[in-house]
């Protein structure tokens, strides 16, 4: 603020209005980021069931068969299910961004988006492969 | 003299776990979490699971995408609650809450993932 300015009586109000605490429901575009901030709960979340998983192995086959039956219980089903959402919404939205993030230069050129997200859904395909065949086939 | 800042290696490790868990996440999720609960497809074996839990490589992978998917976690839910609940005068509280959170978990991985080898 300048010190020359004038003060008076009728001091406009600050323009600054504080956003509405569900200002995220306001438009698709804000809805579609605070979702994919939200998948953050739900990786972790997986990340722990996950150990949990590899600790009841660890623990013996009743232990498995525990958590297998534990795996089928409503809540956990439904959360897992949310999960799946959330979980393929992160990965789209990574994969999609990812030609903004990485930015290859072969020689002079610069690689196209369009190769760069075609690398990361190559990758994710190849793991997908790789993970069903170690867990169904092998 | 001025500090150096955590934030571009808590960036780095943000964009690991990302792609980490944007790979890895979604087939594991969608296996054990609804085609063996709900019978579309049938659960390994114990002895399958055994033998794949118990594998060095299984473990050492399973701890790096643990590990830096909580990091990811921890990272990008430290700004949904900057940003979404507009609560920045908490930011040390936060902070300590999202990567102590994600510690305490890494550090829990890790002491099973090698004790089960």
């Amino acid at each position: 603020m300048s010190e020359r300015h004038a003060y008076t009586d009728y001091h406009p109000r600050w323009l600054r209005s504080r956003p509405s605490t569900y200002w995220w429901l306001e438009r698709r575009a804000y809805l579609s980021f605070i979702t994919r901030e939200l998948s953050s709960i739900f990786i972790a979340w997986f990340v722990v069931y996950l150990l949990l998983l590899v600790r009841a192995v660890s623990l013996g086959d009743s232990n498995y068969q525990a958590f297998l039956a534990w795996s089928r219980h409503p809540v956990v089903m439904t959360l897992n299910v949310v999960t799946a959402f959330f979980v393929l919404f992160h990965a789209v939205t990574w994969f999609n961004l990812a030609p903004k993030a990485m930015v290859v230069h072969l020689g002079h050129k610069r690689l196209p988006a369009s190769l760069i997200s075609a690398a990361n859904y190559g990758a994710w395909v190849v793991t997908t492969a790789f993970v069903l065949w170690l867990l169904l086939g092998g | 003299m001025h500090k150096r800042s955590a934030e571009p290696l808590l960036w780095l490790l943000f964009s690991a776990g990302g792609v980490a868990s944007a790979v890895f996440v979604p087939v594991l999720v969608l296996l054990f979490g609804l085609a063996f609960p709900l019978g579309w497809l049938s659960p390994p074996s114990y002895e399958h699971m055994y033998n794949l839990v118990h594998h060095p490589l299984t473990r050492l992978v399973l701890f790096g995408v643990s590990v830096v998917s909580l990091i990811h976690a921890a990272h990008r839910f430290r700004f949904t609650l900057y940003d979404g609940l507009q609560i920045k005068h908490l930011n040390e509280l936060i902070g300590l809450f999202c990567y102590g959170g994600a510690l305490v978990l890494s550090i829990w991985a890790g002491y099973l993932l090698w004790t089960i080898g």
